[in-house]
């Protein structure tokens, strides 16, 4: 593998570096150190800037609108973006944009005109509606949610949790299990209005995270028309799984963009923080958590762009992904926990964001598939799947 | 857990902020009757959090009476954006103030 990157990338990652140092964080030290979105007027004024430099719409293939650029450059693009106080969970507060619900890219015409489209126009928000109380980490048999044929209709009862964006969102897609008797084979997606009667957003679920809360979802007697199918029925759970693998990549490059950040703190203020007489930076036991933050970002870092450069060449990268999400989420936080005992008292204060990367980059390692999950997934790759 | 705050409310005076400390939190603000005008929170950038955040409020009234209760949470944004939900929930429609400065789309929230 070639970690080399090109003169083209080199540039990209340069600018998006300095449009988030001279833009975004500016910005962000007026805010609340838990705010989750800049002030509206403040996000529209980027987004016509990021739309300027040709970047905006990033994950959205070229043919819908996006800029065209490979994974392996918009994951080093993502190294970039998250490296500030909100950037885990709201890289550079949005205004690169980002393609929503990418598996509508394979939905029919009529649904492409009534969804797709107005998403990527930021006209109408959306949700993506798996987990459920019974679970989140095993999707196939843990869906409960129920839909029936009703004629031109199907009728789905059931509940969802850890939704994130439910209770704004216009639509989203909501699986659920139209055949008890065939587990994975058994899950279809639906495309859900959220106006619809039967469909209520019971409350919001706090969790360590300051950005984007989640919520929970009870559906009573919600009437789906069966032209609302997102690809065919009881073959929903291969859209699931693909939004999954996908997903590890740039969510692995932002615990890495994060502890970049943290990193570079870090060292920055070891050299000027003097104890007993000396800057930190003299400590050998300071030295050695730099050096292991060096390591686990790196190897992180590696991965991430391993299963970016597979997922370029069109092979299967859902392996590297697994690698890629397992590693990048854990090694985060190390890195994010060396820092904050670098920094002392001050790491555990809202005067910097350390305390709110430690809270958020735990949750990545449940999000997207538990690290337990990733090493099942690399495991059935690499020893086979006769033996789980 | 119920997600309305039940505790009663107390008279927002001088004595009673004695007993509020400089938690991060939430807050209701309501007129002698019980009705409430205004929903807010005490976030990372409060300087004394709940305490001084409810003393300027109180200052803002200029003597007119007024009622509180508060929650302490360290999850005041998500917190204070479901006690929003809430209230048009329950009321048809967010207080005055708080329909004022809202910049953003607020969330549906159908309680149970």
């Amino acid at each position: 593998m070639d970690y080399q990157l090109t003169d083209e990338q080199r540039i990209i990652v340069d600018t998006v570096r300095k449009f988030m140092r001279e833009e975004i964080l500016p910005l962000e030290e007026k805010l609340d150190p838990d705010a989750g979105d800049l002030e509206p007027e403040d996000k529209a004024r980027l987004v016509a800037k990021i739309t300027d430099m040709g970047f905006y719409g990033l994950g959205i293939p070229p043919e819908f609108g996006g800029p065209d650029l490979d994974t392996t450059t918009q994951t080093l693009m993502a190294m970039e973006m998250t490296q500030h106080r909100a950037g885990l969970y709201n890289p550079a507060y949005g205004v690169f944009g980002g393609a929503g619900l990418a598996q509508l890219f394979e939905a029919t015409d009529a649904q492409k005109e009534k969804y797709l489209y107005p998403t990527l126009r930021g006209e109408k928000s959306t949700f993506f509606g798996l987990t459920e109380p019974s679970g989140g980490s095993d999707p196939a048999r843990a869906i409960q949610t129920r839909a029936v044929r009703d004629g031109d209709d199907w009728v789905l009862n059931g509940a969802k949790i850890f939704i994130s964006g439910a209770d704004r969102a216009d639509f989203g897609l909501l699986f659920a299990r139209t055949d008890t008797d065939k587990g994975r084979g058994g899950v279809t997606c639906f495309i859900v209005d959220a106006d619809s009667p039967g469909f209520y957003v019971r409350r919001v679920v706090h969790t360590l995270r300051s950005t984007r809360y989640a919520t929970e979802i009870q559906i009573e007697n919600l009437r789906v028309p069966h032209s609302n199918i997102l690809g065919e029925v009881n073959k929903g759970f291969a859209i699931a799984n693909d939004r999954l693998t996908r997903q590890r990549i740039p969510y692995a490059a932002g615990c890495v963009g994060v502890a970049m950040k943290a990193q570079e703190m870090a060292i920055e203020y070891c050299k000027i923080r003097n104890t007993f007489g000396g800057p930190l930076a003299s400590r050998q036991s300071i030295q050695w958590m730099i050096v292991d933050n060096e390591l686990d970002i790196r190897t992180a870092r590696y991965l991430c762009l391993d299963a970016a450069q597979k997922a370029d060449r069109g092979e299967e990268f859902r392996t590297e992904a697994a690698m890629a999400k397992l590693v990048g989420s854990e090694a985060g936080g190390r890195v994010v926990d060396r820092a904050m005992q670098i920094f002392g008292g001050y790491g555990m204060t809202k005067d910097f964001p350390f305390e709110r990367w430690y809270r958020e980059m735990r949750i990545r390692r449940i999000g997207e598939g538990p690290s337990e999950v990733q090493r099942l997934v690399i495991a059935r790759d690499i020893i086979g799947g006769a033996f789980h | 857990m119920g997600i309305r705050i039940t505790k009663p409310f107390q008279p927002l005076t001088p004595e009673s902020l004695k007993d509020v400390h400089a938690y991060l939190g939430v807050y209701h603000l309501a007129e002698p009757d019980g009705s409430i005008y205004y929903i807010g929170y005490a976030g990372g950038r409060s300087l004394f959090g709940l305490n001084s955040e409810l003393k300027r409020e109180m200052d803002a009234r200029g003597g007119k009476p007024a009622l509180f209760r508060y929650e302490v949470n360290m999850q005041y944004l998500s917190r204070h954006e479901e006690l929003l939900m809430l209230h048009v929930a329950d009321h048809g429609e967010l207080p005055e103030r708080n329909r004022r400065e809202l910049k953003h789309k607020l969330g549906r929230l159908t309680p149970a």
